[in-house]
């Protein structure tokens, strides 16, 4: 039988309700907190402050430092808390999606600590990680050219969706895994992309609407974050 | 025909040294509101608060020159920072609400001691990096050769310093002319961008403050205030006035407010 409906009866190009907030967490210089229905991430930003060890500091310019985690809870199964393989990978590539819009030419020798946690998770944890840990950022006051917006597309079955859940990355036809998953990040004013990850079997002109699809998925992100960074004093 | 020429050269100097003067105090009060903030009443009220994120074209026009938390980016200015967009006549730019203490040349901070080394003391000023007190900028006594400088100044002690020039690792600080060591106290943090606010325009809230509290007040521009009173309740009364105007930031006619607080819960001296 082929994907014709969505296991949540969403549209093929539609995302799940999005939650933002910015300023969750008080201690920290900059935080935030961003959802996509039940994947929920939680994103706290210290610094710039200087880099301990010494000889990790680069004179030129700051340094990203992003830790992603999913919290114990997070899953059904208990997940055992600490870095995995899988965590430390997520780290990196989220960190490599939030440089290019960072200008941290101007703290020379110091750092930025990003902390990301999941607190729920349902498929998308990196993508809505990093739209957490972009709101983060901008609240922290770190210079930025642009926000990142990231969401997740993919091709279940035969059909290309956005913004996966988890029932849909297992999904499987005449016992044979058929999803693929691409997450997405993009700096949205220059329409441009951070992230591109890959998973599983698709063509190339598939591949290309999927891109497509998630481009306009992204701007849809970005009004949501724009406008929660615009509410972050109003509301008081 | 001669003296009256002249006459007519001194007027006209006279009306030109007049226009400059009246020139050079309105500049004097832009650079005020400038430093202190768009505050208190009036200016706030008829001014829109715009709030933009980074990313956001604020201009364009080849005509305004981008300020802090901006770039031009061919004909558009550009907000790179989130905040509150403050246009001048000349000049945009974003007034951060959160965020580090970025050090400036000539600001006063309030530092705590943190090491000491054979000629320097190093601070802590709340900021991205550390601030360095050099042995000559300490003090105005004659500190001789070899001598124990935890005598003058020792580790956790509280000191007011001004900041002389930014050097790319560090702060260098000077407590020659203006600092002082900062003894027994109160000492709380806040925002550092929320300083301008809780000073008030020309100083006018933290010398309400330090009217009805009888407290001896030390504000900082890191964010770090240190607060001496007679009493330790009176102490406590600054400091929940401060934490006030720290979160009402954005109310207008915030003074009378603070003013309110402060008659209110006055403490009744024996």
């Amino acid at each position: 039988m082929a994907y014709t409906k969505r296991f949540d009866g969403r549209g093929f190009d539609e995302i799940r309700k999005m939650e933002a907030k910015v300023g969750v967490i008080e201690n920290a210089t900059g935080s935030a907190y961003f959802a996509f229905g039940d994947t929920k991430a939680i994103a706290a930003v210290y610094g710039p402050r200087t880099l301990y060890p010494q000889h990790r500091q680069d004179p030129t310019q700051g340094v990203l430092r992003c830790i992603y985690d999913m919290l114990s809870f997070s899953v059904a199964e208990r997940k055992r808390p600490g870095p995995s393989r899988r965590s430390v990978e997520i780290s990196m590539v989220t960190e490599k999606a939030l440089i290019p819009t960072l200008q941290l030419k101007k703290f020379p020798s110091s750092v930025v600590d990003v902390f990301i946690m999941i607190m729920e998770a349902n498929a998308g944890t990196r993508t809505a990680g990093i739209n957490a840990a972009s709101l983060a950022l901008a609240h922290s006051g770190v210079p930025m050219l642009d926000l990142v917006a990231s969401v997740s597309v993919g091709k279940i079955g035969n059909k290309l969706c956005v913004d996966l859940i988890k029932e849909e990355e297992d999904y499987s036809e005449n016992g044979e895994k058929s999803a693929t998953d691409i997450p997405v990040a993009m700096l949205p004013r220059f329409n441009k992309f951070s992230l591109l990850q890959l998973d599983g079997k698709i063509s190339k002109e598939e591949f290309n609407t999927a891109l497509k699809m998630s481009r306009d998925a992204c701007h849809k992100i970005y009004e949501v974050q724009k406008k929660a960074l615009l509410q972050t004093y109003k509301e008081k | 025909m001669k003296e009256m020429h002249r006459r007519v050269r001194e007027t006209k100097y006279r009306e030109e040294k007049i226009e400059q003067i009246e020139q050079e105090k309105d500049e004097y009060k832009e650079t005020l509101v400038r430093d202190i903030g768009i505050e208190e009443n009036g200016i706030e009220e008829k001014k829109e608060r715009i709030f933009v994120v980074p990313g956001h074209v604020i201009a364009t026009s080849m005509d305004l020159l981008p300020g802090d938390g901006t770039q031009r980016e061919g004909n558009n200015i550009v907000a790179i920072r989130f905040g509150l967009l403050d246009k001048g006549s000349r000049y945009i730019r974003v007034i951060p609400l959160s965020g580090v203490y970025i050090p400036k040349k000539d600001d006063m901070v309030v530092g705590k001691i943190l090491e000491i080394t054979t000629s320097t003391w190093v601070i802590d000023i709340n900021s991205v990096n550390v601030g360095m007190l050099g042995l000559a900028e300490a003090t105005r006594e004659f500190i001789p050769r070899n001598a124990d400088l935890s005598k003058y100044y020792k580790h956790g002690d509280l000191v007011l310093a001004k900041v002389l020039m930014m050097k790319p690792r560090f702060a260098e600080l000077t407590m020659r002319d203006s600092g002082r060591k900062l003894d027994s106290g109160l000492v709380i943090e806040i925002n550092p961008n929320k300083v301008p606010r809780v000073i008030g325009r020309l100083g006018s809230m933290i010398n309400l403050i330090k009217k009805e509290t009888n407290c001896n007040i030390v504000i900082g521009q890191n964010g770090i205030i240190w607060i001496r009173g007679k009493n330790p309740e009176e102490e406590l009364l600054a400091r929940d006035a401060i934490k006030k105007v720290e979160a009402f930031s954005h109310i207008p006619e915030l003074t009378e407010r603070i003013k309110d607080f402060l008659d209110k819960n006055k403490v009744k001296v024996p």
